[in-house]
């Protein structure tokens, strides 16, 4: 089974506190650490699996410039036996839908049983997947927690929904699932694997590569566009308690059993 | 103006709360403009759901149909495609089914697309400014939608403030023969249900709830003593299930459990909104987190910055000498 | 000896048998060659290890522990049983041989046992043998009725060997018993051709010899062509059957304690003979399967008596973790038995991680270095688990909760992910900087002292404070210092003995490079991982120092007064693994601790190099194991066992590990925990700034934020 897993290189935000920078037209980047989308990762992860029970191969690719070929050699390290990068300066400023566009064209020129994406990334839209599935015509599921291949082209796949439940489908080949965190434990990435991959050429696409032109992708197709970042003047949010730790827990004490009548 | 159409999602023929809050959504994109309802499913669940719709909704679109009596994104999709007027905006709840159905459905209508709204502008010309949060809520964005071809726009559940839709008698519209028949390349097969344990979170009135600020598994065990010291339960957010701390069946949140207890507690929680999404019926919340910046402190009642690690177990000593006052 | 013709009956008695013995003795010699040779097939195929270096320093560790038996007294009674058994086997030595060698050629003179010397040599064996004998009677005993704990074998690690070890032993017992029955029918054949010959009294021989002198003359002869023959069957027995268990440790033992590593303190490199330059040649790093262990390594697997000592001392088996040394190796030598059988095809290249090994197991590890302190045949392990873990690595076959800090250290030089920027933040506390400033050497070079703080020290809100008492003690002793702040990065000790080689090298080049810009004469550490790792596993450093090792040089140099201590307050000093165990810092911390007037100070049972880990450092504390009790419960209880209220320590792990235990063990309030930095820094005595008391006491919660 041929699968693309296509990823996407973010800042680091476990430990990274997010603030403005100085102008306050974008957050302060300068000393953010970036690396591979978390369930981007799970995606690849799942995709080596299935590869190596069907065999065949992962490929991953990503929209973006150099700074991002750092994520596909990660990837590569972890297993992936192709890495692509569409980079052209004709795709800044591309809205979900001029991105979602760019893969369905390198998409369009290999040949995919499967094709995976994290379920979101930093900005939380949740959305390349099920675009990218619609322009190609191909059936979808988000937050996908579970893959089991079946005969005949199909995929027993279960989706989280609400409640902890689990809803379970089976879905045609090809098809674009987004996959949710916790599928599975993905592989430990050492240096030395990442040393081992630094020199394997990434094949790189443009614009024209891909047949696409300025009115598809790009600054002047989008439709959505960020104006700004802010932080939102609070509102009056919680009171804080400004005591020693003695005198806050007593308080908190007598505040829950006033509430919530301790028995 | 365009029109504006709110995907109404329900089960067993009782709507969901995002119902109420679409037709206010809606509002604020045009106070004048009459937004229509759609719902799909079949049998009497439909019946009972439209019957409730129609009370919010001036307009309803129905389709009735064996295939919709489960939601099946892909196939609500394809039906969407065939009654959503072309340059409509089409508003959907951002949750499990939202995510799976809406951008897809965006790029079917030729319609631009925005996920996960926390709050709009009115539309002005053929420009819609919403407000979106990025980073795990850390900050947020000014967006700026075209709307000129249409919108599919999905919004935060419980952002839009539903205390001001007026109730409205709803006109019904049959719209099943123009959808007629579909197939999808997604079939649903069955609904596991998650696993129950020994404690059910959502039946108890306190909430000890943790967070990744617990820092590892063994810690557990200090909110676990101050739960039983106040006759409460544990429950915790998506990152200590994760990490395997605890079972699913604790998770509060969009994908854990729904609770509505007197009195919640968390310790070491960020904030997230799907967490958030998880807390209903208005209790008093008490954070306690170390970073003052924590979204949480934005929704809670109470707030103390300190190390959890610390401050629970101080918490439970009181809570010990509260009760030993009492026995006396 | 003299020679048999003086008895011919005794050369009749054996004649008969001269054709017997001479078959006896090819089979045997074959047989055990052979089985040599298959045993030592694997090692073949091994990797290489380098130790024909030092030839004169082995000699000594030949004669210090091999010959001089230097650890069996740890465990006392069977240390002493040991030691008697072995001298008794190396005294008996060449009796066995002369012996063996008689029955074909009964003229045979040991060459040097002549005469008199002969005689007394003989006087001394008889003894010897006794003695032996009833040392497997005492041994078998032992095993049977009192039933050492560290003998047993839970089940998870496989079958008991409690039968075999008694069949050994009974055949050891036979084979004394055979000899001294040979011995004292010599004698009673040599008596009665009027040389008077006695066996030495009240010995074995004696007992037996005054026994058969009584029977006829044909019947001393049947005991004697018996005991010979016995003795020989036992001899060619245990010589063949020895290599298929424990008791192979009797051949291999004095190689491996030959061959055993020189220079404990350094790890293993990926490859021995592999520069760090060429290593990307190496196509996969770590021990995977069998044959990837060096043959030295093999060597240990067969060497192991499994006498359970360094399990015995193992705090991660103690704690119930999957881990135990013994059945590392038992384990190891059963593969290699199974797997390179004495006839058919050997079996190689199975992955030993899944198979043998579970992976709960190797990374359980704290490398606290108790096993190897124990192991009488100077077994190594510590260097079997980093090469496992090596191969675990390699195959990305790693716990999720250990993957996070590797990516921390990695993109952010700390395994807490925090940024860079903040790691000289607790210097900057209100509550300290203004008395206390601390030099920024990654901002202006050029010092006496680099104070090498580590990422835990930097980063925990707890362990700021023991920087803090640091920067004042060397502030104290005027000493010119500073600090790399965000310069520094982790020492990448844990780093590499969990087995991520390549991000130890990119940390370690990294500090190198900002040690040597920052210009200084040598380093101080609180640290006790960092000690070792700036001490050992760097290159090109100035001399480093634990700070305990700072205070009792100044102590002796009259330098450091302190203000007397709490006389409510036990104090015990704890032994940091990586202080104690592993550098022999022992006496310098309970030096300073003696200097305080009035401190009352007890020492825990398991003290020095018999210290009982705290649980483990670094990416230790990030490790969730399976375990039953933790090691930290452990060791608060022994503190209280010994006494004490207040643990004193030098190494901020051990002090996380050690106060969370106090929690988990419900001893808050009676136990508390102090770093030995913060005593000192609490009990200097300062000279008092104008208008303020007598002496200055430092706040003991000078935390960033409290």
């Amino acid at each position: 089974m041929e699968i693309l897993v296509c990823v996407k290189r973010v800042p680091d935000t476990s430990e990274n506190e997010i603030e403005l920078n100085r102008a306050g037209n974008d957050i302060e980047r300068d000393e953010l650490v970036y690396s591979i989308n978390e369930p981007d990762n799970y995606a690849v992860e799942e995709a080596l699996q299935i590869a190596a029970k069907t065999g065949g191969k992962v490929s991953v690719v990503t929209v973006g410039t150099e700074e991002d070929e750092e994520v596909l050699r990660r990837e590569m390290a972890m297993g992936a036996t192709h890495g692509i990068l569409l980079a052209d300066l004709a795709f800044e400023g591309s809205d979900g839908r001029g991105i979602a566009s760019i893969l369905k064209a390198c998409v369009e020129k290999g040949s995919y049983d499967l094709i995976l994406t994290g379920v979101q990334a930093e900005d939380g839209a949740a959305q390349v997947g099920g675009m990218l599935a619609a322009m190609l015509d191909y059936p979808f599921a988000s937050l996908v927690t579970s893959i089991e291949v079946l005969a005949e082209k199909k995929l027993k796949i279960t989706r989280e929904i609400e409640g902890g439940n689990r809803e379970v489908s089976e879905i045609d080949l090809p098809c674009v699932l987004s996959i949710q965190t916790g599928i599975n434990e993905p592989r430990y990435v050492g240096m030395k694997g990442i040393r081992a991959v630094q020199s394997i050429p990434i094949a790189t696409y443009s614009g024209p590569d891909l047949g696409l032109n300025s009115a598809q992708v790009g600054t002047a197709a989008a439709k959505v566009t960020r104006l700004d970042y802010f932080v939102p003047v609070l509102g009056k949010g919680a009171r804080f308690l400004g005591g020693t730790r003695e005198e806050n827990a007593q308080e908190v004490v007598e505040l829950v059993a006033a509430k919530g009548g301790l028995k | 103006m365009p029109r504006i159409f709110a995907y109404i999602a329900h089960k067993n023929g009782v709507l969901d709360d995002s119902a109420a809050e679409l037709a206010a959504a809606a509002k604020k994109i045009d106070r004048g403009t009459a937004v229509t309802a759609i719902i799909l499913g079949a049998g009497p669940a439909l019946d009972a759901a439209c019957t409730e719709a129609e009370r919010v909704y001036p307009e309803l679109w129905k389709v009735s149909g064996e295939s919709f009596s489960y939601p099946n994104a892909e196939l609500i999709r394809q039906a969407l495609m065939k009654i959503v007027p072309e340059g409509s905006i089409t508003l959907i709840a951002h949750d499990h089914f939202g995510i799976d159905l809406a951008p897809g459905l965006s790029i079917k209508l030729n319609a631009a697309f925005v996920p996960d709204v926390t709050s709009m502008q009115p539309l002005q010309a053929d420009s819609l400014q919403v407000v979106r949060q990025e980073f795990g809520g850390q900050v947020s964005a000014h967006v700026r939608c075209d709307v000129s071809s249409g919108a599919v726009i999905t919004i935060r559940p419980g952002a839009f403030n539903t205390g001001e839709v007026p109730a409205a008698a709803g006109k019904v519209v049959d719209k099943s023969a123009e959808v007629g028949m579909l197939s999808a390349g997604r079939r649903y097969l069955e609904t596991i249900a998650a696993e129950t344990s020994d404690v059910d979170i959502t039946k108890h009135a306190i909430l000890v709830s943790v967070g990744r600020g617990i820092q590892e598994k063994d810690n557990v065990a200090i909110a676990e003593e101050l739960a039983e010291s106040l006759g409460a339960a544990v429950s915790c957010s998506r990152p200590v299930v994760d990490a395997k701390w605890l079972q699913k069946s604790r998770q509060v949140g969009s994908s854990g459990k729904t609770v509505k207890p007197k009195v919640y507690l968390a310790c070491g929680i960020s904030g997230a909104f799907q967490h958030l999404a998880g807390i209903k019926g208005n209790p008093f919340i008490i954070a306690i987190n170390k970073n003052p910046k924590a979204p949480i402190f934005q929704v809670a009642d109470v707030g103390i910055v300190d190390d959890v690690l610390e401050f629970l177990p101080e918490l439970t000593s009181k809570v010990q000498e509260l009760r030993a006052v009492a026995a006396k | 000896m003299e020679g048999l013709s003086t008895a011919p009956q005794l050369a009749s008695w054996l004649f008969p048998g001269q054709v017997l013995f001479w078959a006896v003795h090819i089979l045997g010699v074959l047989c055990f060659v052979y089985i040599v040779v298959r045993r030592l097939t694997p090692l073949m195929r091994a990797e290489s290890d380098l130790r024909f270096d030092r030839p004169l320093l082995r000699l000594k560790n030949v004669l210090k522990y091999w010959v001089g038996q230097w650890k069996h007294p740890r465990y006392k009674l069977a240390g002493v049983l040991h030691i008697l058994i072995f001298a008794g086997f190396l005294v008996l030595a060449l009796r066995a041989f002369t012996v063996l060698i008689v029955g074909v050629w009964y003229d045979f003179v040991m060459p040097g046992l002549s005469g008199a010397v002969g005689r007394a040599y003989e006087t001394i064996t008889d003894y010897a043998a006794t003695v032996v004998f009833f040392c497997m009677i005492f041994a078998i005993v032992r095993r049977v009725v009192f039933k050492p704990a560290r003998y047993e074998v839970p089940a998870k690690f496989g079958k008991a060997r409690k039968a075999d070890a008694i069949f050994l032993l009974c055949l050891i017992a036979a084979l004394m018993l055979a000899d001294s029955l040979f011995e004292a029918t010599r004698a009673a054949a040599l008596a009665q051709s009027d040389t008077a010959q006695s066996r030495a009294y009240l010995s074995l021989p004696w007992l037996l010899q005054v026994v058969v002198m009584q029977a006829p003359s044909a019947t001393i002869g049947a005991f004697c062509f018996a005991g010979y023959f016995a003795h020989q069957l036992a001899f060619y027995f245990l010589l063949g059957y020895r290599p298929f268990g424990i008791q192979f440790h009797v051949e291999t033992s004095l190689f491996n304690v030959y061959f055993a590593k020189l220079d404990r303190e350094k790890l293993k490199p990926v490859r021995w003979g592999v520069s760090e330059s060429q290593l990307e040649q190496v196509k996969s790093f770590g021990v995977k399967t069998f044959e990837d262990f060096t043959w030295k390594h093999m060597l240990d697997f067969y060497s192991c008596a499994d006498c359970g000592r360094c399990s015995d001392n193992c705090p991660s088996h103690a704690s119930g973790r999957p881990l135990s040394p013994r059945f590392l190796s038992i384990k190891a030598r059963d593969y290699a038995f199974q797997h390179y059988p004495m006839f058919g095809k050997a079996g190689n290249g199975q992955a030993l991680v899944g198979s043998i090994y579970s992976e709960d197991e190797i990374w359980s590890c704290t490398t606290c270095g108790a096993c190897e302190a124990e192991c009488p045949l100077l077994i190594e392990y510590i260097d079997k688990i980093v090469d496992l873990r090596r191969g675990l690595i390699d195959n990305g076959n790693v716990p999720q909760s250990l993957q996070k800090p590797l990516k921390a250290l990695e993109s952010r030089g700390n395994p807490y992910g925090k940024m860079e920027k903040k790691r000289a933040d607790w210097a900057l506390a209100p509550t300290f900087q203004p008395a206390c400033p601390v030099k920024r050497l990654d901002k202006e070079p050029g010092a006496n002292t680099l104070y090498f703080v580590d990422s835990m020290t930097s980063f925990d809100d707890r362990m700021q404070s023991i920087a803090q008492s640091t920067a004042r003690i060397l502030d104290h002793a005027r000493d010119d210092f500073g600090i790399l702040g965000a310069a520094e990065k982790d020492s990448g000790h844990e780093a590499r003995r969990f087995g991520e080689e390549l991000l130890f090298f990119a940390l370690r080049d990294h500090n190198t490079e900002a040690i040597q810009a920052a210009d200084v004469k040598r380093i101080v550490t609180a640290d006790p991982h960092a000690y070792n790792a700036l001490k050992h596993d760097y290159e090109n450093l100035p001399p480093v120092e634990h700070i305990s090792q700072v205070l009792a040089r100044e102590l002796r140099a009259g330098k450091l007064d302190f203000t007397p201590a709490d006389r409510d307050q036990v104090f015990t000093f704890h032994d940091p693994c990586y202080l104690g165990r592993h550098n022999d810092v022992y006496d310098d911390p309970r030096d300073v601790l003696d200097a305080i007037p009035g401190l009352k100070r007890v020492e825990m049972k398991r003290s020095r190099d018999r210290s009982f880990c705290c649980g483990g450092g670094g990416l230790m504390l990030f490790y969730e194991p399976k375990e039953e009790e933790r090691m930290g419960v452990k060791r608060v209880r022994m503190a209280a066992e010994a006494g004490a209220n207040v643990i004193v320590t030098a190494c901020p792990f051990c002090m996380a590990n050690l106060e969370d235990a106090v929690k988990v063990a419900g001893l808050e309030g009676e136990m508390s925990v102090i770093d030995l930095t913060e005593l000192v820094d609490r009990q200097i005595a300062r000279p008092a700034p104008a208008g303020a008391s007598k002496v200055q006491k430092i706040p003991q919660e000078c935390v960033i934020g409290r």
